[in-house]
């Protein structure tokens, strides 16, 4: 708290819907110093640091620009103030140049020459060894480019902070490694980098200082060359607590789903699903470990029937009738017109298991609307459930006919596990499905995962705590880059172990 | 620090008697503005204003059937475009595919009147309109459901492809100079106990519960429900969502081939580039105000009507241009549609620094 | 032939009016459906001014002030109604389609409501409006293509010129196709996304309404027609057909021009087929819209928020 930090943060608040996203948070950072912000997804670290970009505005407490009380309004503002950040959803418009997109929005003095800027650019990227085009346009551009493209961007602008939200969670191994060459560069240049991360070893490689966030509350700041990844680890998620999930015995294991080689590109025509194989079987809880956007998703929408498949086979065996079928290039009508009893629990709750608009009843309607020859819609069934639903798995709301917009996350996600499950399926995918759910609501969804594995149902659960992930599945195959990089019993692995195979997986997958 | 400043927060949906509220102030004000710009140009007292426009809705037994019959057309045509609409597909081609379903019906009275015993007449007619009132929305949507072309645009230049025919039609087939098609008025629809309008009526009336029920109770009006909230949760549950988009504007264009036909057959007995007479999108607005349910529709239809047919009377009687009503249901609907707003968002003032809830 | 493409290129100046102004409001995310409304209302403003002017001044009206009253008059009809709308769309966050309809209804109501007033003819008006360059009869069809037009020909090509060039070579039009675009980009890069889409949609309109009064008082001689809604269509699809470029609207417009009125000028066309020609520029627009669909052309698609809303703490 020296007058010499470049940026001070003192008692800041912000509540979204009465719920504080950051609670009494202060830190500060000095010239030429890289700050890592840490904390679990949801611990409010991107909320905080829109703060200081201008996209939103503290309820609470005061910010400070080399010892002067500031305020930040807006993008502009932060322009002001020599603040950069460097968004984890890139805000670049798609038909614009890098050099376009790179001046736009600078204030008028500058006289606008389209040439000029471009060699400026250059001679930025040559400063700091980025490899760009100025002419290229963004939309034929890959992700790391694009990053580049947000970088100089703050740089064009004369930022001497720069906030980075997550920028390697995007980026290949070798792509981090030039980036945080970068960085370290900028460092020495003079700048403050503030780089919201989750990931220990990218911290300690990194950073100067860490600050930690968990559930919007500010922990404390720690020097690295003080730290270890043990203690950061405590202060991230607090006292190692054990979940105490009750788990029993996988029983009467069959194989229930063999997915064999299995390739997709995404519509870039990059590979996001490289050769991916496993089983999952009945009666156990199979596990996938990944850092966030390795390609769980797709692997879950390619089984679902809702990605293209290049190469590979997804094949079911049926308990009912003993039959295999195979799954590839079907589609969800497809999938279910073959009696597969497959439920999805998507990472989107709103977005796609549900509709917000519409009533709890009328969501419960979307798997089952279909029954019957009848062309009208059949809605006891479905109100019956739902009032079942709100019971069982205690669903605070007004009553059956409220918008699930309205209701809270924790709630809506039972409402969605609820109707997924109540599908009585044989193999049921949940991605993500504690994200943002308070401790109560994540062992609600805990027990009924585990009841349905009880019940004989071949359960995918991807997760992103480790924790969870150990105690609660019976095996665990981790994903990195679109690869599975290895399988471990869940019972007998440690949590270096997983990360290890995340972070070895990325190396491979970089090289291929 | 303590700065005030302002944000919209999107407020919870109110409860309904102050929707009604809302909107009814909104009304009162588009009113009161509408009678302030009256009695500026013309200088009359308002009240006798809106004597005359009451009087021109509902001064006799004709005035008030001419009303409703007006009203059973908007309607008619407003309820074609919901289901399209609350799929969040912009059929701004309604007025078009309106008139190209009365051209179908002129054809058939004119080439088919003659030869064609007359129930047989009346079927060939209804499906004929529905027909091309089908050709016309089911292009624009086939180009969406395969390529994502803007539909805005493409149904609002199948409006003037559909005008042009008509005047083609017209010019090639009426071989007097005026252009002018003579009534047909034999091969109209049946009239009803000596009113000519009843059967409109009573058409649209069936029309209007039977795509509440479409939408609000069957399993093609939860799809429509389902893929206009989000695509992607269609994809989810299995939706073929180009299969649902395709079959909508189907029901949608055939539903404005029978308002074509009402017009034609039921109305006019003939047909002219003018026979829609823009109704087309003003049945936008009435599908939009009505929150795409065809029982508000209703009122909104009638409301927007009454101001057309009052507002007409005024011109009359005050001796003032017909484009007035014109005006006047233009500064209501801006009223209507601004009003939305307070009802969807609440301004809220911060004092940044300290107060917080 | 000759008086063919003149006619072609009076018409379709008012297309490019039209098409230009719309294009600066679509490139702001702005789909103005009123366009139709404001040329009616453009037109009828600086028919309007001109009837008081002349009846003010009778015979000693002077050439300048006979044309600047006019074109000040309808710029500012034309940027009134950019403002009922931008008002409605950006600060009270209407649906963009219903309020343009609704523009469209009220601008045709007041247009008519003026017209109405003064009578639909123009003509004195209208000769300070075709008065053009002395030599051009002397240089034959050269002249006649290119220097037998009235002011506002000329001004409409000079707009679409001045339009194209701040869209694609300055610092206004990137920031304005950027808010168009992606307006949480332009937000976040500070950008004013409210004060552009105001700007631009006002500016469009006033512009738009340029449109109406060069249909009336050059192509029309001063004879009012009830139809300039229709020539708002076809700026509207002009848009489209020159995939939102003022330069290509030029020649876009003269195309437009040419097939709008081509009937007149082919013999042997019957009364009727006429009309299918009237057709040509609808289903010319239909074809190049379909056909940029399925190209998928990034650079020739209608910007990507165009009509959409925006709200920041909407996440």
């Amino acid at each position: 708290m020296s007058e010499t930090s470049a940026i001070e943060l003192r008692n800041i608040s912000k509540y979204f819907g009465g719920k504080a996203a950051n609670k009494n948070v202060s830190l500060s950072i000095n010239r030429g110093e890289i700050l890592s912000i840490l904390g679990e997804n949801g611990s409010g670290k991107t909320t905080l640091m829109n703060m200081i970009a201008g996209i939103y505005f503290p309820d609470e407490g005061q910010i400070f620009i080399d010892g002067k009380e500031v305020v930040i309004r807006s993008p502009r503002d932060a322009f002001k103030y020599k603040i950069g950040m460097i968004h984890q959803h890139f805000k670049l418009v798609d038909v614009f140049s890098a050099t376009e997109n790179i001046i736009l929005g600078i204030d008028k003095k500058e006289k606008f020459d389209h040439k000029a800027a471009a060699n400026k650019v250059k001679e930025i990227s040559e400063r700091y060894g980025f490899d760009i085009d100025p002419m290229k346009k963004i939309h034929e551009m890959s992700v790391s480019e694009k990053q580049t493209v947000e970088i100089i961007k703050v740089l064009y602008r004369g930022a001497d902070i720069l906030i980075l939200d997550e920028p390697t969670a995007v980026l290949t191994p070798q792509e981090t490694q030039k980036l945080f060459n970068v960085l370290r560069k900028m460092r020495d240049d003079g700048k403050s980098i503030i780089i919201i991360t989750h990931k220990l070893h990218e911290v300690l490689s990194l950073s100067d200082k860490v600050a930690v966030l968990r559930k919007g509350e500010y922990i404390g700041t720690v020097l690295t060359a003080t730290t270890d990844e043990s203690q950061l680890t405590e202060m991230m998620v607090g006292k190692k607590v054990s979940l105490n999930i009750e788990r029993g015995d996988p029983k009467n294991c069959e194989e229930r789903l063999v997915v064999r080689n299995l390739n997709c590109v995404d519509r870039e025509g990059v590979k996001i699903l490289n050769n991916v194989s496993f089983t999952a079987r009945s009666g156990e809880i199979l596990g996938i470990a990944g850092i966030a956007g390795s390609g769980q998703r797709e692997l879950l929408e390619a089984i679902a029937g809702l990605q293209k498949v290049n190469e590979g086979e997804i094949v079911y065996n049926n308990p009912k009738t003993g039959e295999s079928d195979n799954l590839r290039d079907k589609t969800p009508m497809q999938i279910r017109d073959l009696g597969v009893r497959l439920s999805f629990v998507p990472e989107d709750r709103l977005g796609m298991g549900l509709v917000g608009n519409m009533d709890i009843i009328d969501n419960m309607m979307l798997r089952s609307y279909r029954k019957g020859h009848s062309v009208f819609l059949e809605r006891k069934g479905p109100r019956y459930l739902a009032e079942k639903i709100i019971k069982d798995l205690e669903v605070v709301t007004p009553d059956a006919k409220t918008p699930v917009r309205r209701l809270s996350g924790g709630n809506i996600q039972k409402i969605l596990v609820g109707r997924e499950i109540a599908a009585s399926p044989t193999v049921l995918m949940a991605a993500y499905p504690v994200r943002g759910l308070d401790i109560g609501a994540s062992y609600t969804i805990y027990n009924l995962l585990n009841a349905q594995k009880e019940k004989g149902v071949a359960v995918i659960f991807v997760g992103e705590d480790l924790d969870v992930l150990i105690e609660l599945c019976d095996r665990i195959i981790v994903i990195g880059s679109g690869s599975i990089t290895g399988t471990v019993d869940a019972r007998t692995a440690t949590k270096e172990e997983i990360g290890l195979l995340m972070t070895k997986s990325v190396e491979q997958g970089g090289e291929a | 620090m303590n700065k005030m400043s302002f944000h919209l927060v999107k407020r919870e949906p109110m409860v309904w008697y102050k929707n009604v509220f809302v909107r009814a102030i909104a009304i009162i004000a588009s009113l009161i503005v509408s009678a302030v710009a009256i009695t500026i140009l013309t200088g009359k007292n308002p009240l006798e204003v809106y004597a005359s426009m009451v009087s021109g809705a509902f001064g006799s037994s004709l005035r008030i059937w001419s009303l409703v019959q007006n009203v059973a057309i908007l309607l008619c045509i407003s309820l074609a475009v919901t289901p399209a609409f609350k799929m969040k597909f912009w059929n701004c081609g309604a007025e078009g595919q309106v008139l190209i379903g009365g051209l179908a019906t002129t054809a058939v009275m004119m080439f088919l009147g003659d030869s064609l015993p007359y129930p047989a007449l009346i079927v060939v007619m209804l499906i004929a309109s529905m027909l091309a009132g089908i050709i016309w929305s089911v292009i624009p949507a086939f180009c969406k459901a395969l390529w994502n072309t803007n539909e805005t645009l493409f149904t609002l230049m199948m409006n003037y492809v559909a005008i042009q025919s008509v005047a083609f039609f017209l010019k090639y087939f009426v071989k007097s100079g005026s252009g002018v098609l003579a009534p047909m008025s034999e091969y109209g629809l049946p009239v009803l106990f000596g009113q000519s309008y009843l059967l409109n009526i009573i058409i649209v009336a069936v029309l209007t519960v039977l795509v509440y029920i479409y939408l609000k109770k069957t399993k093609h009006g939860y799809e429509i429900s389902v893929v206009g909230e989000s695509e992607n949760t269609a994809k989810y549950i299995g939706i073929n969502v180009r299969k649902v988009v395709i079959r909508t504007l189907v029901v949608s264009g055939a539903l404005c081939g029978i308002a074509g036909l009402l017009l034609v057959g039921g109305t006019n007995h003939t047909i002219s580039t003018t026979t829609v007479d823009g109704r087309g999108f003003t049945a936008i607005m009435v599908s939009w105000l009505g929150k795409f349910n065809p029982v508000y529709m209703v009122l909104t239809s009638f409301l927007i009507v009454f101001l057309q047919r009052g507002a007409g009377q005024v011109s009359t009687d005050f001796r003032l241009p017909s484009a007035i009503s014109d005006i006047v249901t233009g500064i209501i609907l801006f009223f209507i549609i601004g009003c939305e707003f307070f009802l969807q968002y609440k301004i809220v003032s911060t004092k940044s620094g300290k107060e917080n809830d | 032939m000759l008086a063919f493409i003149v006619s072609s290129i009076r018409l379709g100046m008012a297309f490019l009016f039209g098409s230009t102004g719309e294009t600066i409001t679509e490139k702001s995310g702005h789909l103005n459906l009123g366009i139709p409304g404001v040329m009616c209302v453009g037109a009828s403003c600086g028919c309007f001014a001109e009837y008081l002017y002349l009846s003010e001044v009778g015979p000693d009206a002077n050439y300048f002030l006979a044309v600047l009253i006019p074109i000040i008059a309808t710029v500012i009809g034309g940027a009134v109604m950019g403002f009922i709308f931008s008002f409605l769309t950006v600060t009270l966050r209407a649906n963009q389609n219903v309020t343009g309809l609704a523009l469209t209804t009220f601008g045709v109501g007041v247009s008519d409501y003026m017209i109405a007033e003064t009578g639909p003819v123009y003509s004195k008006g209208s000769r300070f409006f075709t008065m053009t360059f002395p030599f051009a009869e002397d240089l034959g069809w050269f002249g006649e293509i290119f220097f037998s037009h009235g002011i506002l020909i000329y001004l409409a090509i000079i707009i679409a010129l001045v339009s194209s060039y701040i869209l694609t070579k300055t610092r206004v039009g990137l920031n304005l196709r950027s808010v168009g675009e992606n307006p949480a980009t332009a937000d976040a890069a500070g950008i004013n996304v409210s004060r552009y889409r105001y700007a631009s949609t006002c500016i469009g309109c006033a512009i738009a309404g340029l449109g109406g009064l060069s249909f009336i008082m050059d192509y029309l001689n001063g004879n009012w027609e009830y139809c300039i809604d229709a020539i708002g269509w076809l700026a509207i699809a002009l848009v489209i057909f020159t995939v939102w470029k003022p330069s290509l609207a030029i020649i876009g417009s003269v195309i437009f021009g040419g097939l709008y009125i081509a009937s007149s000028y082919i013999t042997g066309v019957s009364f009727a087929s006429k009309e299918l020609f009237k057709m040509l520029p609808y289903v010319v627009t239909i074809v190049v819209l379909v056909f940029t669909s399925i190209r998928d052309k990034r650079e020739n698609q209608p910007p990507q928020s165009l009509g959409l809303s925006y709200f920041r703490e909407e996440r």
